[in-house]
């Protein structure tokens, strides 16, 4: 066997069990996964970057295309998309500026623009929350028509992503759309599904007292405030609860909604 | 040639790694409820496979004993993400509906099985063969069980429908069985019933027996 040459031949030379080799060949291996999945990474972001905004977008279209009567109603209003607001959550205030782009996840995570959440309030799980969220508006006559709220909530396996449209009495729901989740394929992911969705139209949020009552319950639903779950996927169903009472309360839109029923859109 | 097509040729029926290895099942039965996610999971699970048996095997003669399964699972692991970037990237749609399955690949045994118990110890030839007749006998059996799930389930195939449904006048009421995860477990099981009908000798020895009043195992 001819002598092994230089640095790489005499490194391939040592036996296996030599605790060089051993250390050497993890670390090459390491090298080799991490360059391969960091150029892979690297390059294929803009490509799915556009593919998920794309998805968003598809999405909200949905939404408008599922409410009854809503593009009507935005053709006499002369409008073809929803208006975004950027809203203060803390004072329910709207402020002005351009809402188009507005990331409420790394909104919420920036030590600046977002806020952490008591664990006593914060029964979504969602850690931080951002202090000016997006909503969106179709006006008529000067009066909100309908309200879209963007939400999230964690579920059994994954933050649950929504919309949740209020009709103008800014109790009734108009819709719900579920824009990314990460549940149990079959199970808990059903929520995406158009004729799980299908329920929510005309359910209310709070009763006359003004106390959230809105809830997924296991079974079939008995109350204007239910909606039924779906069997096997309690704990996604939970998730989708606690997201929306999040939301719908004090440190959600609360402050909003009800500046919105005092002073209309000011 | 016949010495070397015998690695392609065994794996799909006579020893599949899921009908008869039962190795593999946890994916077989969440991504079969359409043929289309089944077939993207059979191509993705194809190239994991056979080039994580192409690398593993260049390499083998320098994989420390005391390391190996770690280096294998990290070559592993490393083309299932990229596999997954792709799909992300280029396939949106279903990459959606696969959700964390192509993740799961990683965990999959037939990939760490053959690797370990094949790819270390063969050339490259005969290693991506084996890969690639192993990678194929569960997408053989991923299309099987995802065409009968789909078609009775939804009465579609591929999306295209096929049987007129009762909803729109015609006479098929789907199954809403075949679309839970259980018919999967009940397709699956037949199909090894019938494999090992047609081959008794892949029939398992019972482990148990029960005895007689006076001692004898009954026949």
């Amino acid at each position: 066997m001819p002598e092994p040459q230089g640095i790489w031949g005499r490194f391939l030379a040592r036996p296996n069990e030599d605790p060089v080799k051993a250390l050497g060949m993890a670390g090459l291996v390491a090298l080799g996964a991490a360059l391969t999945v960091s150029t892979a990474a690297t390059l294929l972001e803009p490509r799915q970057a556009a593919n998920l905004e794309a998805a968003r977008a598809a999405r909200r279209q949905a939404m408008v295309d599922a409410l009854p009567g809503l593009r009507v109603v935005m053709e006499e209003a002369g409008v073809t998309e929803l208006q975004s607001r950027l809203v203060e959550l803390e004072s329910g205030r709207v402020l002005p500026g351009d809402a188009s782009g507005f990331e409420a996840e790394p909104t919420a995570r920036d030590a600046e623009t977002g806020i952490d959440l008591p664990p006593e309030a914060d029964i979504a799980g969602l850690g931080r929350r951002e202090r000016v969220a997006a909503v969106h508006l179709l006006e008529r006559d000067g009066a909100p028509a309908l309200v879209v709220l963007p939400m999230r909530g964690t579920g059994y396996q994954s933050t649950i992503h929504a919309l949740l449209a209020l009709e103008a009495d800014l109790d009734t729901v108009a819709a719900l759309t579920v824009t990314e989740q990460g549940e149990t394929p079959g199970l808990g992911a059903q929520i995406e599904r158009a004729d799980w969705q299908a329920l929510w139209p005309g359910r209310r949020i709070a009763d006359d007292s003004g106390t959230i009552r809105i809830e997924v319950v296991r079974g079939a639903a008995s109350t204007p405030y239910e909606v039924d779950g779906i069997s096997g996927a309690t704990r996604t169903g939970n998730g989708v609860t606690a997201m929306l009472r999040f939301w719908m309360g004090p440190w959600g839109y609360g402050p909003f909604l009800d500046r919105l029923a005092r002073e209309g859109m000011g | 040639m016949r010495r070397l097509s015998h690695h392609l040729t065994d794996p799909l029926i006579r020893s599949n790694p899921v009908t008869l290895q039962i190795l593999g099942i946890c994916s077989a039965l969440a991504v079969t409820t359409a043929l289309a996610t089944a077939l993207t999971m059979a191509a993705a699970l194809i190239f994991v496979l056979c080039a994580s048996a192409a690398i593993i095997s260049t390499i083998r003669r320098h994989i420390p004993h005391a390391i190996r399964l770690i280096l294998q699972i990290t070559i592993i692991a490393t083309l299932v993400i990229v596999t997954d970037e792709v799909l992300r990237a280029y396939a949106f749609e279903i990459s959606q509906r696969l959700s964390i399955f192509v993740g799961l690949i990683v965990t999959n045994c037939i990939v760490l099985g053959r690797a370990e118990s094949f790819a270390m110890h063969h050339p490259v030839g005969p290693s991506v063969l084996d890969a690639l007749g192993n990678a194929l006998g569960y997408g053989l059996v991923l299309m099987i069980v995802a065409t009968i799930r789909e078609l009775f389930g939804t009465g579609r195939l591929l999306g295209v429908p096929m049987l007129p449904l009762a909803e729109q006048g015609g006479w098929f009421e789907p199954l809403r069985l075949m679309q839970l995860a259980p018919s999967a477990f009940f397709i699956i099981g037949l199909l090894v019933w019938a494999i090992r009908a047609a081959r008794p000798e892949q029939a398992e020895r019972p482990e148990h027996r029960l005895l007689s009043r006076r001692g004898e195992a009954r026949p």
